[in-house]
């Protein structure tokens, strides 16, 4: 069966968001995006997709405050967050490498992180560098920690960890990832060579799910034109979109 | 339409921020001041402390690479799919400029302690994070609501900007200003110390006359200085008017990257009253 990168990430990440009843996605965030309207499709609307960036696929309108407001209620189900550095405790740092606060390199800023982190249940890392760069021993800064210590309120925290090469999903019990399946091409020597933190693995670890037929063709007609909005670029070069 | 007799220019509006002052800002889809921004560079604005909210892109990257920022609170400066913001990753790396790493609702946390005239502000997360960490000024305290103790939770100090700063889709002469859904500018407004913008047109009534904008509408009790600017938000979007200039932000992001090119860009597009593309 022959699939694409993007089928198959976009089904992947699907899976994970079933049940949720609010998925919220931020910038620069198309796969996501187009996994979260395709739950949206398939729920009738059950699942609803909040786009940033979308003014139809977007039910705020209430200023920058009313999502984390509503995740603050625990009415955010799923979010997507990246990250500079990632490490095996899923602590996330998007401000710098290097001592701060004169760093090595300088990155944007820790956005809403510190705070999504924890108040949505299942927030889904996606970050596409699969590198040693990347996925660190331990982060340089932690912008938002990955668990946090008895006594503190936290309902939210990370589920999966998507990569170039992988995806992993995030045991809160252990504080670890643990290799779900990997990519196409992908092997497991490869993603110990480009991982810097120590990960569980089954033993016998195979291929990422592939895509459901009946779902990419979904993808190609009515997500394609839903996420074109947001992401034209992205939907006439990956998922063909016509428009 | 006449440009209503209170209104000064964009340039007036920029001499009456004094250095040193603490301005908030919208974030870059959220009526950006750029006329201003520009005239803040031409009267060589030095030690302005921006408060992005919650975050910026060019505004923030072209007042620092001018020299007119001593200080930044943000949660983010980046130029998005253009990439990184080349100015604002320079300065923190050279350590130019200080950083006051924040993070989006406790920036608007700041702001609403401030709107409500309250002290400080409670916000859950945060705890463990060295953003926490890094800022003094951000206390933890348990809360007192919870039974048996423990619970530990963040409290956000009252900011209060000497300046909120921002450009709106309509002014009219009585000096009132819409902002539409725009509610962070609404926020800003409330909770700063004085409110300076430009508007894109003049609108014929009265704006709080008309029911369908009265919710949109900040009121002239909230307003100090009105000045008109067409396309007063370019190179940035203003919602319902223009898009934002992808080419220019890109042109710009490969510029700054380099004393001579940021020198360049600033020589044509901030000095030489070209203003629109």
């Amino acid at each position: 069966m022959e699939f694409t990168r993007e089928e198959l990430l976009i089904c992947a990440v699907a899976r994970m968001l079933e049940g949720c009843r609010n998925i919220a996605v931020g910038t620069a965030s198309p796969i996501p995006g187009s996994a979260a309207l395709l739950v949206q499709a398939l729920t009738n609307g059950a699942s609803r997709a909040s786009i940033l960036g979308s003014n139809i696929h977007n039910p705020f309108n209430d200023g920058g405050p009313e999502l984390f407001d509503r995740a603050g209620q625990g009415r955010v189900d799923a979010f997507f967050l990246g990250g500079g550095q990632i490490d095996g405790e899923a602590n996330i740092n998007l401000v710098s490498t290097g001592p701060y606060p004169e760093p090595d390199t300088r990155f944007p800023g820790s956005f809403g992180s510190a705070y999504l982190y924890f108040s949505v249940p299942r927030v889904i890392l996606f970050r596409e560098e699969h590198s040693r760069r990347v996925f660190v021993d331990k982060v340089d800064f932690i912008s938002a920690p990955g668990w946090s210590p008895p006594g503190v309120h936290r309902p939210g925290g990370p589920h999966a960890l998507v990569t170039s090469l992988c995806i992993f999903m995030y045991d809160k019990t252990r504080r670890r990832f643990r290799l779900d399946g990997l990519l196409p091409g992908a092997s497991l020597e490869e993603v110990r060579d480009n991982t810097g933190f120590d990960f569980d693995c089954p033993d016998n670890i195979g291929p990422v799910t592939p895509p459901e037929p009946e779902r990419v063709a979904l993808i190609h007609s009515r997500i394609a034109d839903e996420i074109a909005e947001t992401y034209p670029e992205f939907a006439r070069n990956r998922l063909g979109w016509k428009g | 339409m006449n440009i209503p007799e209170s209104y000064i220019s964009a340039d007036e509006i920029a001499s009456r921020i004094p250095d040193g002052a603490l301005i908030g800002v919208p974030k870059e889809d959220g009526g950006v001041a750029m006329e201003i921004t520009r005239a803040l560079i031409r009267r060589k604005a030095r030690n302005l402390r921006l408060l992005t909210v919650p975050v910026s892109s060019i505004q923030a990257d072209l007042l620092i690479g001018a020299g007119c920022l001593s200080e930044i609170e943000t949660s983010g400066v980046s130029m998005g799919e253009f990439g990184y913001a080349p100015n604002f990753r320079t300065a923190v790396q050279d350590g130019t400029i200080t950083v006051r790493d924040a993070t989006c609702p406790a920036i608007y946390a700041e702001l609403q302690a401030s709107e409500k005239g309250s002290p400080f502000q409670p916000l859950r997360g945060i705890l463990g994070s060295d953003v926490l960490a890094h800022r003094a000024d951000w206390k933890v305290i348990e809360n007192p609501f919870a039974e048996g103790g423990g619970d530990p939770i963040v409290l956000l100090p009252a900011v209060r900007p000497d300046i909120a700063l921002f450009h709106a889709r309509y002014g009219d002469r009585y000096g009132n200003v819409w902002v539409g859904p725009k509610r962070e500018c609404v926020l800003l407004a409330h909770a700063s110390a004085q409110t300076f913008v430009t508007v894109e047109e003049i609108w014929g009534g009265n704006l709080m006359e008309e029911e369908r904008m009265l919710a949109g509408t900040i009121p002239p009790i909230y307003v100090d200085a009105v000045a008109h600017a067409e396309r007063g938000a370019w190179p940035l979007s203003l919602s319902g008017c223009y898009d934002r200039d992808g080419d220019h932000l890109r042109d710009y992001v490969s510029a700054a990257k380099t004393a001579e090119g940021f020198a360049a860009y600033l020589e044509r597009h901030v000095y030489g009253n070209q203003a629109a593309a």
